[in-house]
């Protein structure tokens, strides 16, 4: 019985090795026939033609990068100042029900946020924060390009801002951690120094935690590369690329989303198959980065 | 000390103070937002016909009984199978194989797996299970659904046993217990609450989940309890209702979304209930 017992438990343990592997080697089949018929061409051709049979993935690729920095770029400082706020600043009686929140917020499924970035945030775009930015920023020189272009209130930057959206509850939960391993007998040294608040972060809470927070940082960027439904809803599925980063675009989870079922050409969906596989190793290698960071600072801690 | 670099200082401080309390109100009430403008037009478009009657075609009114029946169906399914196998390799991964390589290997795997992306494990049973058998359906889905909820279920039940104290095993082998009998009724007696909330938690997690529908269980606009058929479910549903063109469609998506999401909200909050058990903090 013991005996059965501990190798039902190891086969269900391999079972998850089985399954990575498999992901990896059924995907690498199934898209087998795309790379052979393009070559390295697909990684960097920008064209996306089911009527011709001709398929690139850097609009794809181009689009799930983009969309995944721009949210890092706003979900980071908020969540790092979100995370201080609860460290450092909040009224204790606030601490609790404000993490709690958070972390039922990152809960919310992803297809909330991308109905929710279609109904509500696009129109905002369209009416008011586009026309703002090709008015001020349109015309300059150097940034001006990417900000030209018809205001269509779907495209990558809302996209990317969706993603910020999503990406922030998990982000926070995660540096508050971090910031909260610290331990309080440096910090107190150093406000016993006479360092302020932001002396303290700057100086002693983000030196000491900095592989965390890259892994961290990591984690969230694996998050939003592979995130499907928030972005299908807004990015607009426009398999062009463009500089202006308030032109519909696509990225890859996108394109699979929307054409997979569709898909007319053997090579097409060998195509969309291809995409889906280099969608995995890219968050693969990503997530892997990050786990690799965290354990290196949990294993420099202990010891 | 010289006072103007000292209010230099201060200045710095104020002004990173500043940021934080904006950050904690934009991020927050942006959240929040989004909250309370899904239950509000959510409200509006709720009716008991909602939960009674089926998806409607353009122009009438209708329901997301059917879809909501499906979404539980699927996730049941899921979770029949990937329980079980979730369950144990936790159960190797803190148990038999502590400290092995291969459990180390699992456990970083699993990290990675747990927060992959939903589509490619979409892609991945399509290839393996709709292909084969010629058609959408309800069994792809729920096994789609399983291998995202393995990884959480998982982590969660190796997390749990590893915070048994040793000496509960030690003793209950040195009464002559064998291996598997210590782990099934002293580890997870004491580990059972925080086991129960991993489960939850992935439930709560599959329940949302859309992408891994996709090309699996596809989408149905009628009445169906056959898992051999292509499957009507919430995100799905929501998905084609919110990109048709129709506003009684949006509505209805609306009121969809709204259900998923006070669904999701309460499953966690209850797990959090369910961490506050005595039996759980005894550990």
């Amino acid at each position: 019985m013991n005996a059965f017992i501990r190798d039902v438990s190891f086969l269900s343990a391999m079972g998850v090795v089985v399954l990575t592997a498999a992901i990896v080697f059924v995907l690498g089949v199934a898209a087998a026939p795309a790379f052979k018929a393009f070559g390295w061409t697909f990684f960097v051709s920008d064209s996306w033609n089911p009527v011709k049979d001709v398929f690139g993935a850097l609009p794809a690729i181009y689009g799930t990068l983009v969309t995944s920095f721009l949210a890092l770029l706003f979900a980071l400082p908020v969540g790092f100042g979100i995370a201080f706020f609860l460290v450092e600043l909040s009224p204790p009686f606030l601490v609790k029900p404000l993490r709690v929140a958070i972390e039922l917020l990152a809960g919310i499924p992803s297809i909330v946020f991308g109905f929710w970035g279609l109904f509500v945030l696009a129109p905002v775009f369209q009416k008011y924060i586009q026309p703002f930015l090709i008015d001020t920023l349109g015309s300059l020189p150097l940034i001006g390009p990417f900000f030209e272009g018809p205001a269509f209130g779907i495209g990558i930057l809302t996209a990317g801002v969706v993603l910020a959206i999503m990406i922030l509850p998990f982000l926070t939960a995660f540096l508050t951690e971090v910031f909260k391993t610290v331990s309080p007998l440096l910090k107190e040294s150093a406000y016993a120094l006479g360092a302020t608040r932001w002396e303290v972060l700057k100086s002693i809470v983000t030196p000491s935690t900095r592989a965390s927070i890259a892994g961290g940082i990591m984690l969230a960027l694996g998050r939003a590369l592979g995130e499907t439904m928030a972005v299908t809803f807004v990015i607009g599925n426009f398999h062009r690329l463009k500089l202006s980063l308030l032109a519909p675009g696509t990225s890859i989870s996108a394109s699979i989303a929307n054409e997979f079922n569709e898909a007319t050409t053997d090579l097409h969906s060998a195509s969309l198959l291809a995409l889906g596989l280099i969608l995995f190793v890219i968050t693969f290698i990503v997530l892997a980065c990050g786990k690799a960071s965290v354990a290196l600072l949990a294993r420099r801690e202990r010891r | 000390m010289s006072s103007s670099r000292y209010k230099i200082r201060l200045f710095k401080d104020r002004l990173f103070s500043a940021f934080a309390v904006l950050s904690a109100l934009i991020g927050l009430s942006f959240l929040l937002l989004i909250l309370f403008q899904v239950c509000h037009e959510g409200l509006q478009a709720l009716s008991f016909d909602t939960f009674t009657k089926t998806t409607p075609p353009p122009g009438e009114k209708g329901g997301l009984a059917n879809a909501m029946v499906g979404s539980f169906l699927l996730s049941g399914l899921a979770m029949l199978l990937s329980v079980p196998l979730g369950v144990m390799a936790g159960v190797y991964l803190a148990e038999f194989g502590r400290n092995g390589k291969l459990a180390m290997v699992v456990a970083f795997l699993n990290d990675i797996l747990l927060s992959a992306p939903s589509i490619c494990f979409g892609l991945f049973v399509y290839e393996i299970i709709v292909l084969p058998t010629h058609g959408f359906s309800g069994y792809a889905g729920a096994v789609a659904l399983a291998f995202i909820a393995i990884p959480v279920i998982l982590q969660t039940t190796r997390d749990m046993l590893t915070l048994v104290p040793d000496p509960l095993r030690e003793a209950a082998s040195a009464l002559g217990a064998p291996r598997w009998k210590v782990v099934f009724t002293v580890c997870f007696r004491v580990a059972k609450g925080g086991i129960m909330t991993g489960i939850l938690l992935s439930f709560a997690r599959i329940a949302g989940e859309t992408a891994p529908l996709l090309f699996t269980a596809l989408n149905n606009r009628f009445w169906n309890v056959s898992m051999a058929e292509p499957m009507p479910n919430l995100p799905m549903t929501i998905y084609q209702l919110a990109l048709s063109p129709y506003p009684d469609w949006h509505e209805l998506a609306w009121a969809g979304a709204m259900v998923i999401t006070l669904t999701v909200l309460s499953i966690n909050v209850l797990t959090r209930f369910l961490t506050r058990d005595p039996s759980v903090n005894r550990i």
